[in-house]
């Protein structure tokens, strides 16, 4: 039986609580909104992309914990980075909260390892997942607010 | 994060309710109760969501498909006949249940979604035109919203909406001001999904008949809570979700009034709903027949004529007296705990209490408690604009039927303050 401890890590509380970079950016050139009709989670993902690198990331919204810790410790991680490395954390991230398991290629998740708890509660992968597709899309360029339905 | 705090004591803790069947033994009549959930014992605070269904009608059901299933109102064989005089007696159950004057009278639908997308098509299509209006309330569920507003949209009319106080309880005042030469329809909702209002249906079809402006009646959460009497309400048009009253899902009633259902074009063409076709020109049954085209749920509508009859061997009367005392207890428990907000707090009521907790996400509050093996829905029960009313995101809701204990909605304060433990 999944154990709520491995889902409301501490790390991921505090997050929810105290949210990094919890702001829009003024010098944002690229955004993008997300939303998950089920829940009504519902963030704004703002970046500043120069050249090919992350330089600022922020992010506003409402959500339930998980969703808004995932938020919180993406904007942390992802600043800096170039967008590939950004679109390799994700998937990297992904496989973690539907199997529980990192890719075995290297790639560095660092803290968001706590998240792994996620994949023994399917139906909050959405909360996890719903910041990064978001900022997926901001660095895209798409316009439609991304939905998770 | 293993055991929660002691709930505050409250007066009527100590006080037995007032219950005129045996809860432990209608339990027993429906098999899903006895089931373990995440190695816990079961507690199903969902009903509004859907009602769990009694070992009758579930027999019912499986009956007809092993010995009875045969297409109806075609064939002279036994099995037609039978299958035939079944649904139609499921029919008459329903009459029963809701005091409509005429079997004609009920139309079976999917469920109360259907019915009302019915209405807005046929009787909406033919009577609501440019610069018409249709009035709802601000409190009413998705499916009395969008056909509506897809109605609307077809005929450049205008949908307006009554609103609600900080309670959740309609501004009759408003609503009465709103109905104008221009309303060709007022459809609302007996009680409401997310927030448990009991609307005052009485007061709100006078108003609208002194204008003889018809009104739709969304019954989805009302029927399996009260004793709904369609001739005293004189309502137009009442609908009903089978599933939500213990019966099995896919299946509901649209009532209407005999004179305007036959004054109304048909829904969906096709089999059943025609009294003879030639290419040129087909003409159609008589009601009820009239708008339900093709093979129906037979099966459907047996285990909704069992479901009635099951509710009316225990007494309308008994469980709405039993769940007024569960409610009120819930609401009491749950309004002694600190950091509890209840969404919806209107003096008549059914069914339903909504809660946010501060500084936890609803969605949290579910998962957590479905850890305890407590169901409850988190979200905006389809229901957005409320949520929007309110400026939440979302709700915890818990609903009622006669099968839930006193112990469960201890179990539901408990798994609150588990919350709270949690999010400490």
């Amino acid at each position: 039986m999944p154990d709520l401890r491995d889902l409301y890590q501490e790390v991921i509380l505090e997050h929810s609580k105290a949210p990094r970079n919890f702001h829009t950016l003024d010098q944002a050139n690229q955004k993008a909104e997300g939303f998950n009709p089920l829940c009504g989670d519902h963030f704004t993902v703002y970046v500043t992309v120069h050249g090919d690198a992350i330089q600022d990331i922020g992010f506003q919204g409402s959500g339930c914990a998980i969703s808004k810790a995932s938020a919180s410790m993406m904007t942390q991680v992802v600043k800096g980075k170039s967008k590939a490395e950004a679109k390799k954390l994700f998937d990297t991230f992904h496989k973690l909260v539907t199997t529980g398991e990192a890719n075995g290629d290297g790639s560095d998740l660092g803290k968001l390892a706590v998240f792994s708890g996620v994949s023994e509660f399917p139906v909050r992968v959405k909360c996890a997942t719903l910041a990064w597709h978001t900022l997926q899309a901001a660095l895209e360029g798409k316009q439609e607010k991304v939905s998770t339905e | 994060m293993t055991t929660a705090a002691k709930l505050p004591s409250t007066e009527s803790s100590a006080r037995a309710f007032q219950v005129g069947f045996d809860v432990e033994k209608i339990r027993r009549d429906f098999p899903i109760l006895a089931r373990d959930v995440r190695g816990k014992k079961l507690v199903y605070l969902d009903n509004a969501a859907t009602s769990q269904k009694p070992r009758v009608v579930i027999d019912a059901i499986t009956r007809y498909y092993e010995q009875e299933n045969a297409n109806i109102h075609r064939g002279v064989h036994f099995l037609s006949e039978l299958a035939t005089s079944e649904h139609d007696r499921a029919r008459q159950a329903v009459r029963g249940l809701i005091n409509a004057a005429d079997v004609k009278e009920l139309i079976f639908v999917r469920g109360t979604t259907e019915a009302i997308n019915l209405v807005a098509q046929t009787y909406g299509r033919a009577h609501v035109g440019s610069g018409d209006e249709v009035l709802i309330t601000a409190m009413e569920h998705h499916s009395n919203i969008v056909p509506w507003q897809i109605l609307c949209e077809e005929k450049d009319a205008k949908l307006r909406v009554a609103p609600i106080n900080d309670a959740g309880e309609l501004l009759l005042d408003e609503f009465a001001k709103l109905l104008t030469s221009r309303t060709k329809i007022v459809a609302l909702a007996h009680v409401s999904n997310a927030l448990g209002t009991v609307n005052p249906l009485a007061q709100i079809v006078e108003l609208a008949h002194r204008k003889n402006i018809p009104v739709l009646v969304d019954g989805a959460q009302a029927v399996p809570h009260m004793k709904v009497d369609v001739q005293a309400l004189d309502c137009d048009f009442y609908t009903l979700s089978s599933h939500k009253m213990f019966g099995p899902m896919g299946i509901g009633i649209l009532y209407g009034k005999a004179k305007l259902l036959e004054s109304m074009p048909p829904y969906q063409g096709g089999g059943d709903m025609i009294s003879s076709v030639t290419f040129e020109k087909t003409t159609y049954n008589k009601l009820p027949f009239k708008f339900e085209a093709g093979t129906p749920d037979v099966a459907g509508a047996i285990g909704l004529g069992a479901a009635i009859k099951y509710l009316n061997g225990i007494g309308i009367d008994k469980i709405e007296k039993y769940e007024h005392q569960l409610l009120a207890y819930a609401i009491e428990k749950l309004s002694a705990i600190s950091g509890i907000r209840l969404i919806g707090t209107a003096k008549e009521r059914a069914g339903v209490v909504s809660f946010v907790i501060e500084g936890v996400h609803p969605h949290d509050v579910g998962t957590i408690l479905d850890q305890e093996g407590i169901a409850i829905r988190t979200g905006h029960h389809c229901a957005q604009p409320i949520m929007d009313r309110f400026g939440i995101p979302a709700t915890a809701r818990a609903s009622f039927a006669f099968y839930n204990t006193k112990e469960e909605v201890d179990a539901l304060a408990n798994g609150v303050l588990k919350v709270q433990e949690v999010f400490a």
